[in-house]
């Protein structure tokens, strides 16, 4: 059998299955990013609009956490998740969300540090303008992450970019069980061990075009009309 | 984009997020296994058999064997597949599983450029091979990580009379999978270890790799030590209030069954020519002359 006619006959195998790890990746991905964000833009925005105690070495810490190797993130959410570990009760080791929180950690410090480095970049003057309008706080926090938008964005486009496309967390949390916890990052690995390259570099075209795909939405997100400002 | 068409889009992308993250119902049996039994496609091809017959989900878990064991130790896995027999002896003994019970087997392999450098070509015992690669300080690739063929490796140099290591320069540790490791073979035309089925199902793209010792399939292997027994382990429930205990000894009765063991001994025919694996439950040994 010819390494073509190997591909061929995965790929018929697989073809139903792969609607279903394009959208297991879409959810879990998805959820990861958006409780980033969530998180992240007000605690980047936090950071870059604010001096307390202890300022510099949070954000050592999240400058750090941009470069924490995920199979250590993954490491430590499995035994945390584990059976043996302190909320394995939870049983969600080997489940979607296993994956989900070990993305979160992996891309929160990415959306908060480049969301406060976004804050940062503004002119200082922009801040006094606010207040001596009658801005609230919330006001001047809403209106300085709209003038920022663009590196907000910017800033969870980096945080997707950095879980989708990861392996050694997922691998390790979600176990990349078949229908279960499959996505396109941990079927890529799968194939490659198989042998099925040109399956597995099929899955990787998938990949980017669905990475593609959402950065095109983002980006239009970013230019086009104002952020919300109330 | 206005405020109301971003909130919209949030909302309903949240919305269905959450929706399609929902639990999972029913009964689950998490079996932790080595890459080669399910890689090879020999689970797929069996398992639904025993999910129609009980109504339950098996989650398969595909790593090496170390972490496989690893989970099982950890209570993180309901039952193990795996083949290292000292490693499931210890964790047998250790009180991380209940008993071992044969299941399977199928034979390790070595593979080498066609040149020959060492001239193994027809030799018989795995040992003398091995002894003559490094003879000839001729490249060969080993896992070098903590899967069974790599403590079959280790114990085969032994059986030698050797002890390889990266200081050597020919002995080359890549801590990579079977897949990689071949590969690597192949380009680097050096000799590896392997085991019969990863090696047939890789066969197309390792242009530059050919069977050395074992012979042309497992009936023809020469080497008892280079049989490859499989042992199915349930985890010992005890300490660990989540192992499925019940269901595992379910399976595993499903798994050494008569009819499951004619699965296995027909599996891979189609494909490659000839089995990938031997069946060997007691009860399948049984019924044999």
């Amino acid at each position: 059998m010819s390494p073509i006619e190997g591909t061929l006959l995965q790929l018929n195998s697989v073809a139903g299955a792969f609607w279903e790890i394009v959208a297991l990746t879409f959810r879990v991905t998805g959820t990861a990013t958006l409780i980033s964000a969530a998180l992240g833009i007000p605690a980047g925005a936090l950071l870059g609009l604010s001096k307390f105690a202890g300022r510099r070495f949070i954000v050592t810490s999240i400058y750090t956490g941009m470069g924490l190797p995920p199979v250590v993130v993954g490491l430590a959410v499995y035994l945390t998740l584990s059976r043996s570990g302190p909320l394995g009760v939870m049983e969600w080791l080997f489940t979607p969300w296993a994956m989900v929180v070990a993305q979160v950690i992996i891309s929160f410090p990415l959306v908060a540090g480049l969301t406060m480095t976004a804050i940062e970049a503004l002119d200082p003057d922009l801040r006094l303008q606010l207040r001596s309008l009658g801005a609230g706080r919330r006001q001047e926090v809403a209106a300085m992450l709209g003038e920022a938008r663009e590196g907000v964005v910017a800033a969870v486009v980096a945080g997707f970019g950095g879980i989708i496309s990861e392996v050694g967390a997922a691998m390790l949390v979600g176990g990349n069980i078949e229908s279960q916890t499959r996505v396109l990052s941990t079927a890529i690995v799968l194939e490659t061990r198989r042998g099925f390259f040109g399956l597995a570099l099929g899955l990787g075209g998938a990949l980017l075009g669905m990475a593609f795909m959402v950065n095109f939405i983002f980006l239009r997100l970013q230019g086009r009309g104002r952020w919300p400002v109330r | 984009m206005n405020k109301s068409q971003v909130r919209g889009v949030l909302l309903c992308t949240v919305g269905l997020l959450l929706a399609s993250c929902a639990a999972p119902e029913g009964q689950v049996l998490r079996l932790a296994t080595t890459t080669s039994t399910y890689d090879s496609g020999l689970l797929n091809d069996i398992l639904p058999a025993f999910e129609a017959e009980y109504g339950v989900r098996v989650d398969v878990v595909a790593v090496g064997t170390g972490q496989a064991l690893a989970l099982g130790r950890r209570g993180d896995a309901d039952v193990i597949l795996v083949h290292a027999a000292s490693k499931e002896q210890a964790f047998v003994e250790e009180g991380y599983g209940l008993a071992r019970f044969p299941v399977m087997f199928n034979d390790f392999i070595l593979v080498g450029p066609p040149e020959d450098p060492a001239k193994i070509g027809g030799v018989e015992q795995a040992a003398e091979a091995l002894a003559r690669i490094a003879a000839a300080a001729a490249p060969f690739a080993s896992r070098g990580d903590d899967s069974g063929t790599y403590a079959r490796e280790r114990a085969l140099w032994q059986a030698a009379g050797l002890q390889p290591d990266s200081e050597a320069g020919w002995y080359l540790s890549l801590g990579q999978g079977m897949a990689a490791t071949l590969q690597f073979a192949d380009e680097a035309g050096a000799y590896t270890l392997t085991d019969r089925g990863t090696f047939m199902a890789q066969r197309a793209q390792l242009e530059h790799l050919e069977l050395m010792v074992g012979g042309g399939s497992i009936s023809e292997n020469a080497d008892r030590a280079l049989m490859n027994p499989y042992s199915v382990i349930p985890v010992n429930p005890a300490g660990n209030g989540g192992v499925q205990a019940d269901l595992a000894q379910k399976f595993i009765d499903w798994l050494l069954s008569l009819d499951t063991q004619k699965r296995i001994a027909v599996f891979g025919i189609d494909q490659f020519g000839q089995p990938l694996f031997f069946p060997d439950s007691e009860r399948w040994r049984s019924t044999r002359p």
